[in-house]
């Protein structure tokens, strides 16, 4: 468990509404929900969440820190937005929903294995190194993204694909050295630097 | 249509509805002269497009009688029906108000015989059942009108179907030439009592209103229940007439809604525990009523209606705001799809008929006032000293019960009785 977490759990002892309003993105909206349950009617992939949005705003008021952020639900979301557009008290769902994926993450709670967690991750790493998503190799990281085997088979069965965004110019295989990107890399990761800087000066106010 | 004397010891009374009727009868009968307006051709508005009442379950028939002899054997009191205020200027103590009176093309020698309604072939969506059933060209509004008179439809008007009705009338009752009005009346005070209407249910996208027959509102269920409605009592479905039994009630359809109405309409929640009442008086034991819900809110005295209802093994509650209907194409079943909030479990349930507890919404739109009052975010009256001598009466003041509308209208009176005491220099 990191530093972040322990800290965490002694400065908002009993209180996981708390923690949640003051360190998650909307956070503070959650208080708000008045248990109607249409986002986790409305929810696209709802029957596929261990708890439903509903379920999650209510376990958050009911303290319970560890199945929410070690959960894999909030991961689930595609970002329809089909429950912010229903909320009846206009609820900014979908994003509370990455705000609590994004805590979970940095404090070290989130399921490691979670495919969506993973492919953000590459996606991430893919688009800071220049500033511009390289295709190609974010879809062949994704294609072995669960081993060798699997990325092979996958990679055969889209070739049709891949030769058809050749042929028409939607694909570079020269993507694969370098790749193309933005005019000022540099300044780019500055920025990134910069934010990441700020995020992490923040956090440190709860360690040690 | 003789002079209407009117000055400023006059209270005007826009709405003919219970709150204006309940407004218009106290001032009246403290000996002020009033005069009532309705837009319809007759008075009594939504409650007499009811079938019961709750919490008693009595028929509002019963008190419209009454209220309708009050209004016949009073002589301070001019009712003008099919009247419009167009505009008001003036202050409190003195108004100047024009009105429009839509010509009726019936006059006064009319006796409801309704051998004109046998002569018109035409038929149009019946206002009075919510469009659930047609009507004649030339028409009595409902059982209950007042005046007992008919009315053309001016669809008809230079059509063969207006010469036969006037042919048919023995009485010379029917007046084709008559013409739209405009009178300005001087008055003292104002009640405003324009209510509400329901909410546009085809507005709820998700609930497919507009798309699933087997959808309604409650009004529309309200009039079905009806044994003078338009199925004679019968709780038919519209998509193949077959009676409904297994009956389901969403609460909230349209209320307590950013996307729609941000307010609690209040009376939806007592109409649909209400209505379930119908489905076993209709059905018995074979009537099952579901009602879907976020929270019930049967305040005070009628918590003991609520727990009537909850004692009815055939009426069971789902605590969840229903996400979405779609439509069994084999059936004609609407199904409803949701997560409950007692335990989060997902259902997707068939009925046969399925009557959104549709909110209320003031029946005149915000930016649609004739007349300077400040008005809230919800579109309902504020009571406010800056709207001088008008004062809200009922819905058009709140999403109100009948109850608490003749409450806010006999208030109403009393205010603008004390407008005409000041200016009949009977009062400080």
């Amino acid at each position: 468990m990191s530093n972040m977490n322990t800290a965490m759990i002694e400065k908002y002892r009993n209180n996981f509404l708390k923690e949640v309003e003051a360190n998650v993105e909307e956070g503070e909206w959650v208080k708000m929900c008045m248990q109607c349950g249409v986002c986790s009617g409305s929810c696209p992939l709802g029957p596929y969440w261990d708890h439903p949005p509903q379920e999650i705003f209510m376990m958050i008021r009911a303290g319970k820190r560890e199945e929410v952020l070690s959960s894999s639900s909030m991961w689930m979301c595609t970002s329809c937005y089909n429950c912010i557009a229903r909320c009846p008290r206009g609820l900014p769902i979908t994003h509370i929903m990455h705000g609590l994926a994004h805590y979970a993450d940095r404090l070290g709670l989130a399921p490691k294995e979670q495919p969506t967690r993973k492919f953000a991750k590459h996606f991430w790493d893919n688009l800071t190194k220049k500033g511009r998503v390289n295709e190609l190799k974010l879809g062949l990281k994704l294609y072995f993204m669960n081993g060798f085997g699997e990325g092979i088979k996958t990679a055969m069965k889209m070739k049709d694909v891949g030769l058809g965004m050749w042929k028409s110019k939607r694909l570079s295989i020269g993507e694969l050295w370098g790749g193309h990107s933005i005019k000022d890399t540099k300044g780019l990761h500055a920025i990134l630097n910069k934010a990441r800087e700020i995020e992490e000066a923040k956090a440190k106010k709860f360690e040690g | 249509m003789s002079e209407i004397v009117a000055s400023n010891e006059t209270i005007l009374v826009v709405g003919g509805g219970i709150s204006g009727m309940t407004a218009a009868l106290e001032a009246a009968e403290c000996g002020k002269q009033v005069i009532l307006l309705e837009k319809t051709p007759a008075l009594g508005g939504r409650v007499s497009q009811l079938y019961r009442y709750f919490p008693k379950l009595c028929h509002p028939t019963c008190g419209l009688e009454i209220n309708l002899r009050r209004v016949k054997a009073n002589p301070n009191l001019r009712v003008l029906t099919m009247a419009e205020v167009t505009a008001v200027s003036g202050d409190a103590g003195n108004y100047s108000v024009k009105v429009r009176i839509s010509p009726r093309y019936v006059n006064e020698n009319c006796t409801a015989c309704g051998e004109c309604e046998k002569a018109v072939e035409a038929e149009f969506d019946d206002e009075f059942n919510y469009g659930l059933g047609k009507r004649k060209g030339a028409y009595l509004p409902h059982k209950m009108a007042f005046p007992q008179r008919y009315v053309i439809d001016p669809a008809i008007i230079g059509t063969a179907d207006a010469d036969k009705a006037k042919e048919a009338c023995k009485y010379g009752a029917i007046d084709l030439d008559m013409q739209e009005q405009e009178i300005e009346l001087t008055v003292g005070a104002i009640i405003w009592a324009t209510g509400w209407r329901p909410y546009d249910a085809a507005r709820i996208q998700p609930y497919g209103y507009d798309r699933i027959a087997n959808v309604i509102t409650s009004v529309e269920f309200e009039r079905m229940a009806d044994p003078y409605g338009p199925t004679g009592g019968k709780l038919l479905r519209p998509s193949d007439g077959k009676e409904a039994k297994d009956i389901a009630f969403i609460q909230c359809a349209g209320s307590r809604d950013r996307n729609h109405l941000k307010h609690c309409s209040r009376i939806c929640c007592m109409a649909s525990l209400k209505q379930s009442t119908y489905v076993t008086e209709k059905h018995g034991e074979d009537g099952k009523a579901t009602i879907y819900y976020i929270d019930i809110r049967a305040i005070d005295r009628i918590d003991d209606f609520y727990r009537k209802v909850k004692e009815n093994p055939n009426v069971s509650f789902i605590k969840s705001k229903v996400a979405n209907i779609v439509e069994d194409k084999e059936t004609g079943n609407p199904v409803l799809r949701g997560v409950d909030t007692e335990g989060y479990h997902r259902y997707e349930n068939p009925h046969d008929l399925v009557v959104l507890a549709v909110g209320m919404e003031p029946s005149v739109p915000a930016d649609a006032f004739p007349v300077d009052v400040e008005i809230n975010e919800e579109g309902f009256i504020e009571a406010s000293p800056d709207n001088g001598a008008v004062f809200a009466a009922g819905c058009s003041s709140d999403a109100l019960d009948v109850n608490r509308a003749v409450q806010s209208a006999t208030a109403s009176a009393l205010r603008a009785i004390q407008v005409i005491n000041r200016a009949a220099g009977t009062e400080g």
